[in-house]
């Protein structure tokens, strides 16, 4: 490990140097394994937060007060330290500039990880692919990567809404509600375009933006989901 | 407990696409593939087969098992009485275009059934219903939600998950998570 980022209150992207990583694809994940020094071991999948372009290999944890890797990753984890690795994997919620567009990224809470990734490889390799970007978070300060995604917000092509479900700063001008079909279908564009569209966040997040996208006419086989469970 | 696994008390959602809803009157249960006749059962027809109820402990490849899991459902084996085949392998398919593959043998002899409640209540769209294969003793992801039939097959052929580099056998107590495990 060699170097961490606070990113807000509860998530840190850990930085890692990685001796023969074999290439990611943006959205895939890899597992990570603790050892004890009794031998008690403990894994869980942890999403890639960088494109396969970046030199280093990051990813980005949400610490869990009842998890069991979370808090030795968010907070014990020291620059040197070693961790054991396996991946990258999954196939199917990636992108890559080849499979096009446009882009639609739904991001519910730390579900935003693997999307950061796919956004950093759009910007990598140059796609000229339109790019809408929801980000559902409960508080402005729960917002992960804000500065990256305020800059990445004035490159022609990129679209980035927020949307702020629990307490909006005064002045705020983003949306300030949970989603719904009027604000997919405000970020989404018309299902005629036929947008790739990816959705990562909680249950009930991707539930809601997964069935009221059909509802607006989009395609199931356009729509790929990747959900957070309470690991 | 298989290795690598840790116990949850919830129930996690996993799932590749949006779920798919279907009217119980347009739903269908189909055997297929290597038989001599394919066999086909409404829903009305389903609810008739005997039910099983099972308490089971499921393994999620995520790494998530969930103990006690209370389901009910018909055996396959009841599905395959006196259905004539030479296959070794199945696919289960599902709405929304969802395959996974698994050996005969694994979906024989009390050990899988077409499961359309849980905990004593139908089960929910999200966590596969109207009906879902189960087959507790393989990684969860060989329990197809919203399965819809079964294709007999003289030769397997790897299904969704299983071409995206996760394993074509999937036992949770050989930890045999991904390809080459």
């Amino acid at each position: 490990m060699v170097s961490l980022v606070d990113e807000t209150a509860q998530t840190k992207s850990i930085v890692l140097d990685v001796p023969e990583w074999i290439p990611h694809r943006a959205g895939q994940h890899v597992d990570v394994r603790l050892t004890a020094e009794d031998g008690y071991q403990a894994q869980r999948s942890y999403s890639i937060a960088s494109a396969p372009e970046d030199a280093r290999l990051e990813l980005t944890v949400e610490r869990l007060d009842d998890g069991e890797v979370s808090p030795y990753l968010a907070g014990e984890l020291r620059e040197g330290d070693e961790l054991e690795l396996r991946g990258p994997i999954g196939g199917y919620f990636v992108w890559e500039e080849a499979f096009g567009g446009p882009l639609v990224l739904l991001a519910g809470g730390s579900g935003v990880v693997p999307l950061r990734a796919m956004l950093r490889h759009h910007q990598a390799a140059g796609s000229t692919v339109p790019v809408s970007l929801l980000y559902s978070a409960r508080t402005f300060d729960d917002v992960i990567y804000r500065d990256e995604l305020m800059t990445l917000a004035t490159v022609d092509g990129i679209e980035i809404a927020f949307t702020l479900t629990r307490v909006q700063p005064e002045g705020w001008q983003g949306y300030r509600r949970r989603i719904d079909r009027e604000l997919l279908a405000e970020i989404a564009g018309p299902a005629t375009d036929a947008p790739l569209v990816y959705v990562c966040g909680p249950t009930a997040f991707v539930e809601t933006a997964a069935t009221e996208l059909v509802a607006l006419g989009h395609r199931p086989e356009r729509i790929r989901t990747e959900r957070f469970g309470p690991s | 407990m298989p290795p690598g696994q840790y116990v949850t008390t919830d129930f996690p959602v996993l799932s590749a696409g949006p779920t798919p809803r279907v009217q119980l009157d347009g739903w269908s249960f189909t055997i297929e593939g290597a038989v001599d006749s394919p066999v086909s059962w409404s829903w009305s027809d389903f609810q008739s087969l005997p039910p099983e109820t099972v308490t089971v402990d499921i393994h999620c490849v995520t790494k998530w098992t969930k103990l006690d899991t209370v389901w009910t459902g018909v055996s396959v084996d009841t599905l395959l009485d006196g259905v004539e085949t030479q296959g070794a392998f199945v696919t289960a398919f599902s709405d929304g275009g969802y395959t996974t593959n698994l050996p005969l043998a694994d979906v024989t002899g009390g050990k899988a059934w077409i499961a359309y409640a849980y905990g004593g209540e139908p089960l929910e769209p999200e966590h596969g219903g109207p009906a879902r294969l189960l087959v507790p003793h393989l990684y969860f992801w060989k329990s197809a939600k919203w399965v819809r039939g079964l294709e007999l097959r003289a030769t397997d052929k790897p299904g969704f998950w299983e071409n995206y580099g996760y394993n074509n056998y999937g036992d949770p107590w050989r930890e045999q998570r991904y390809a080459g495990d």
